[in-house]
């Protein structure tokens, strides 16, 4: 049974030059679970294929119950000179909410 | 201002509250008059400082040297003096962006025109290191690693982040207004504690907890509901009167966040947890002026409902240098838009652009970077696989140019095509503008003075 990341954390992305940072918090233990199994560097580098270059850094806060992806070489070359409507891609934490993953961890 | 300058200048207090005044330059008023008025805080922290606002006010200020400050300065002064003044709360404000003297001129005359007759200003300068980075043109961009050197003949500003310690000097002189341009974001919020609460600027697990503080309130309604809302999801109260936070920190390190009982929002460990990752990269080591903060142990718990405490920052000891912005013209962005609705809408949006390219083409245009968004489809997360085709679609096609008339010609062919195009396209509109980009470099903090002027009687 696959399972979207919507329905198991909250995101937030924020902006630094060419980079985007994306937060992922889990809304519970089992949910953490799957999210520090599956949603991976790579699988997130897959969903950004289309925007970003990368490459893609996972950092994990387990206090927090939360994970923190740094996807470098996502703004178009950064807010000031992006030709993107979203120069500071505030958007894109909804695309990590898109992707899918086995409801099982 | 006698008496002000009794209630100003006191010896370090064991509890301080700092409020939120502004997250960004643009951003709403009425929130901070509520904290000046309700809040019962000892100071007011306005963060209005992009990346490039600095670049840009510079440029303002070229054609009006009394101008370079922060748009709304003058809004938010005269909306919160009243409150401040009456309830002895200080402000602590990055404003002045290119021009902080100018700024603090400005808030002089209104404070004057509130009844206020002599109301002192402290300024910060020194953050603007251009004249530094023009004799260092070796120092290599953290971008790309190459020379600042390329960029020397097209700069427009530079300015370095500096750090609390400032702030902690400007508020020794008494004065209620602390006016600056370039300071690191926590930094602000950091310099009232260390003035406040009287701690040392070695004193690094309270740096960890001051700078922890000013991450989490710096962008103001992002850790009170603001960025956050999604509606049936995660809701909040009143999203119409989301209200701005405070913090309260006593002198050993304890931090509390807190925003109005009756404001709008909500204030708990989801939104903090959003907000202690904005823009963070390494949890381990966010750099600041002040310190590296590491908030890989930091928990949250809610106190009650409009309360979460914050604990477990830790920080190390600062680097040897501070990070400079260099903001530099890079040509010009010209961008045009159209919408088409109903049968086939997707197709005639399509046919639209590829019109658009061929006129420009025809014309001897070229440039080095284009970018065609279907608003609607694809502008914001790119094609996707399997999306459905949407009911309309707006056409955007946006280009870069060092030359103005290329980077101008995209809107005007863009415009025409109500005339000149497919069926049914309407709503045209086009746009030109400059572009001030920015790069970053590391410059030896030794290279960098700054001091401390107080405008105003004392």
């Amino acid at each position: 049974m696959s399972v979207k990341v919507y329905d198991l954390g909250h995101a937030r992305a924020g902006d630094k030059g060419n980079t985007s940072n994306i937060s992922v918090t889990a809304y519970d233990e089992r949910a953490w679970n799957i999210l520090r199994e599956q949603l991976t560097a790579e699988r997130v580098m897959h969903a950004y294929s289309e925007i970003a270059k990368g490459p893609v850094t996972r950092y994990e806060l387990p206090k927090l119950r939360a994970l923190n992806f740094v996807i470098e070489n996502a703004l178009g070359g950064g807010v000031t000179v992006s030709l993107a409507q979203d120069m500071h891609g505030k958007s894109l934490s909804f695309l990590m909410l898109t992707i899918d993953l086995h409801g099982q961890s | 201002m006698q008496t002000r300058k009794k209630k100003f200048v006191s010896s370090p207090k064991s509890s301080i509250r700092v409020g939120t005044g502004a997250g960004f330059s643009d951003d709403r008023i009425e929130p901070a008059v509520d904290l000046a008025e309700r809040g019962k805080l000892d100071y007011l922290v306005f963060e209005c400082l992009a990346e490039r606002t600095i670049a840009r006010e510079t440029l303002t200020r070229l054609k009006d040297p009394e101008r370079g400050y922060t748009p709304y300065l003058v809004e938010r002064f005269q909306a919160v003096l009243p409150a401040c003044t009456k309830n002895g709360i200080r402000i602590v404000t990055n404003m002045g962006a290119a021009n902080p003297l100018g700024a603090a001129r400005a808030v002089r005359r209104e404070a004057k025109a509130l009844g206020i007759a002599d109301l002192p200003v402290a300024v910060v300068t020194g953050d603007d290191v251009a004249d530094i980075v023009r004799r260092n043109p070796h120092l290599p961009l953290m971008e790309n690693g190459e020379p600042v050197e390329s960029l020397l003949p097209r700069m427009a500003s530079a300015n370095a982040y500096l750090g609390a310690d400032v702030i902690r000097d400007a508020l020794a002189t008494g004065a209620p207004v602390v006016m600056t341009g370039r300071v690191a974001d926590p930094s602000l919020f950091l310099g009232t504690m260390l003035h406040g609460l009287g701690w040392r600027y070695d004193d690094y697990p309270r740096l960890a907890v001051g700078t922890l503080a000013g991450h989490l309130m710096e962008c103001a309604a992002q850790v009170t509901g603001g960025c956050f809302i999604d509606p049936g999801k995660k809701d909040c109260d009143d999203a119409v009167n989301i209200g701005f936070p405070y913090a309260d920190i006593q002198e050993d390190g304890s931090l509390v966040l807190g925003k109005l009982e009756d404001s709008g929002g909500r204030l708990d460990v989801m939104t903090c947890t959003e907000q202690v990752l904005y823009e963070m990269h390494d949890p381990t080591s966010y750099i600041t002026p002040d310190c590296i903060l590491d908030i890989t142990d930091v928990e949250f718990a809610q106190d009650s409902r409009h309360r979460v405490r914050a604990s477990g920052a830790k920080a190390r000891p600062r680097t040897p240098t501070y990070k400079v912005v260099v903001g530099y013209h890079d040509g010009y962005i010209g961008e045009g838009e159209v919408g088409y609705a109903g049968p086939n809408a997707v197709a005639r949006a399509k046919l639209a652009e590829k019109i658009v390219r061929e006129r420009l083409r025809r014309r001897g245009f070229t440039y080095p970077e284009i970018r065609v968004d279907y608003i609607g489809m694809s502008s914001l997360h790119g094609m996707g696989e399997g999306r459905p085709e949407p009911y309309e679609v707006r056409l955007r096609i946006a280009a870069r140019s060092p030359d103005r008339k290329a980077a101008l010609a995209v809107g005007f062919e863009v415009r025409t095509l109500h005339v000149n195009g497919p069926s049914g396209g309407g709503g045209g509109s086009n746009a030109i503008r400059e572009v001030l980009a920015v790069k970053s470099i590391l410059i030896p903090r030794e290279l960098v003075r700054t001091s401390v002027t107080v405008e105003g009687a004392r």
